[in-house]
């Protein structure tokens, strides 16, 4: 019974997708509402990818050689915003001499969008791939320090005391007890680190990159080549359902029982 | 004040303390000047009126909450802070909910780093003592409200502590589940002595398990009264004495001071 239904939503979230592309298409090439100029077809957005996977034309590189631009940049920048920023939110949040002398800092370092900060990168990094990673850095750091810590002031004063009356030291308790709390807010944490890490990823390569897939967009839209833009824009997606998928899984596997 | 001579030495003192909250409508006394011992191995039961501070009570008793006067002595030193010699039974459970319930019973075990052999023993021990076995490495959000409580009583007890410290334990539970969680609590407790601070609001409870019984008042709560209950155990419910005792109780604790 309980197969049955769920194969019956599998069938209508494939015929809404198919539903999707045949509007697409008939607006486009069979009606012809839309000029191909503004937005190409299904159809020729998959000619593109196809003839885009081994040619170098008009941008300078391949598709492949694009994406693992953009994911070597949003790589680094991201686990990096994750190594230093989800133990900074946990020290923020368990001790509160950290609270008292960084929360400050950070407070007024978030308020800034990671986007203001391109041109300044650019003018002090350059248009290399550490300029780009910084950027992508400063937009996953800080939603993996709000989480974190949002995670670690989730613990309940009820569990605190247990370790207490137990003989755990702070730190033991910080271990024991605080983090395995904070773990679905860690998550979601690197989720949400994940979107925003890609947004500024493509915003750099827009402004000053000569690879990746924002610099693909741009070009784009540079030689009025709309099915390049949404080459991009599909790849992007695709590879960000990828990553979360992949960072849900991890999140079965490490969180246990139910922790609310 | 009458003692019986089975009554061992004295475990914790509880010399005068009173303890206040502020709030902006100024000072608020839910503890006055309360003085009384609990004795080795005792069962001793506070009971009162809801919201009469004897949770309250129960956290000064166990060092987490500090005493606005007077103060608490185990084993004749001062009380100032949490401890591994008196551990607590929560009325929330308070299970960590990423745990299994072996890891919640072994906890206390794995923090003292006790060797690998004992906690595996002594965790088995205390499972298959609160009638868990089998449950093992189920999490808390598998089991009912009871099997919880069984796990908190279970990993209260494993980590060897010197007095036992319950939060009305079964304050959440459904009436039937209650009524054999105190059947049970009995049992475990002749099976493994320990002296147990047990905090509740319901008469037939308090007269089912305890030793003794400390009336508690209306707040600020005082001490109104003593009983030693010397029923055979275990006890029925229905017996003439029992019922006798109820009424006494019900009826002292309805009395206005």
């Amino acid at each position: 019974m309980k197969k049955k239904s769920k194969l019956k939503f599998q069938i209508i979230s494939i015929i809404s997708l198919i539903a999707f592309f045949a509007i697409w298409q008939l607006l486009t090439d069979v009606y012809r509402v839309i000029p191909s100029t503004m937005l190409p077809s299904p159809v020729k957005v998959l000619q593109t990818i196809g003839m885009k996977w081994s040619v170098k034309k008009p941008d300078g590189s391949t598709l492949p050689q694009h994406i693992l631009a953009s994911l070597q940049v949003s790589g680094l920048g991201f686990c990096l915003g994750a190594v230093i920023g989800v133990p900074l939110g946990v020290i923020m949040a368990w001790w509160e001499k950290a609270d008292l002398s960084l929360k400050p800092v950070f407070d007024f370092v978030r308020t800034i969008p990671p986007i203001a900060w391109i041109p300044i990168m650019i003018v002090l990094l350059g248009i290399g791939v550490v300029a780009k990673a910084s950027i992508v850095f400063l937009s996953a750091f800080i939603p993996c320090v709000i989480n974190s810590y949002t995670g670690i002031k989730a613990t309940k004063t009820v569990h605190i005391w247990v370790a207490q009356t137990f003989g755990g030291s702070k730190t033991r308790t910080l271990f024991k007890v605080a983090i395995p709390t904070a773990l679905p807010y860690i998550f979601t944490g690197l989720k949400v680190s994940l979107n925003s890490s890609w947004g500024a990823l493509v915003a750099a390569e827009m402004l000053g990159s000569a690879s990746g897939l924002g610099y693909m967009i741009q070009m784009g839209r540079l030689l009025s080549r709309a099915d390049l833009i949404v080459v991009g824009m599909i790849v992007i997606g695709i590879i960000g359902t990828i990553l979360s998928a992949f960072l849900d899984s991890l999140e079965k596997i490490v969180v246990k029982g139910e922790v609310r | 004040m009458e003692q019986s001579g089975k009554i061992g030495k004295e475990k914790l003192s509880c010399r005068g303390i009173t303890k206040s909250f502020s709030s902006s409508s100024g000072n608020f006394e839910v503890l006055h000047d309360l003085t009384f011992d609990v004795y080795e191995n005792e069962f001793l039961v506070l009971f009162g009126p809801g919201q009469c501070g004897k949770t309250t009570l129960l956290y000064m008793l166990a060092g987490l909450e500090e005493c606005t006067e007077g103060e608490v002595f185990h084993n004749g030193e001062p009380v100032t802070g949490p401890a591994p010699s008196r551990a607590v039974v929560y009325q929330t459970m308070a299970l960590f909910p990423w745990m299994t319930v072996w890891d919640n019973v072994s906890f206390s075990q794995k923090v003292r780093k006790a060797e690998k052999k004992v906690i595996a023993e002594r965790t088995q021990y205390f499972i298959d003592l609160v009638g868990l076995t089998g449950f093992e490495k189920s999490y808390p959000v598998q089991l009912s409200g009871g099997m919880k409580q069984r796990v908190g009583i279970a990993r209260a007890y494993c980590s060897d502590p010197d007095v036992l410290l319950m939060d009305e334990p079964f304050g959440h539970l459904d009436a039937q589940t209650r009524y054999m969680m105190q059947e049970s609590l009995g049992k475990i407790w002749e099976n493994e002595k320990r002296t147990i601070v047990f905090v509740t609001n319901n008469i037939e409870e308090a007269l089912y398990l305890a030793d003794r019984i400390i009336l508690l008042s209306d707040c600020p709560s005082q001490i109104k009264k003593e009983y030693r209950i010397t029923l055979p155990r275990p006890r029925s419910l229905v017996s003439p004495e029992f019922l006798k005792l109820r009424k006494e109780i019900t009826e002292q604790m309805n009395m206005s001071d």
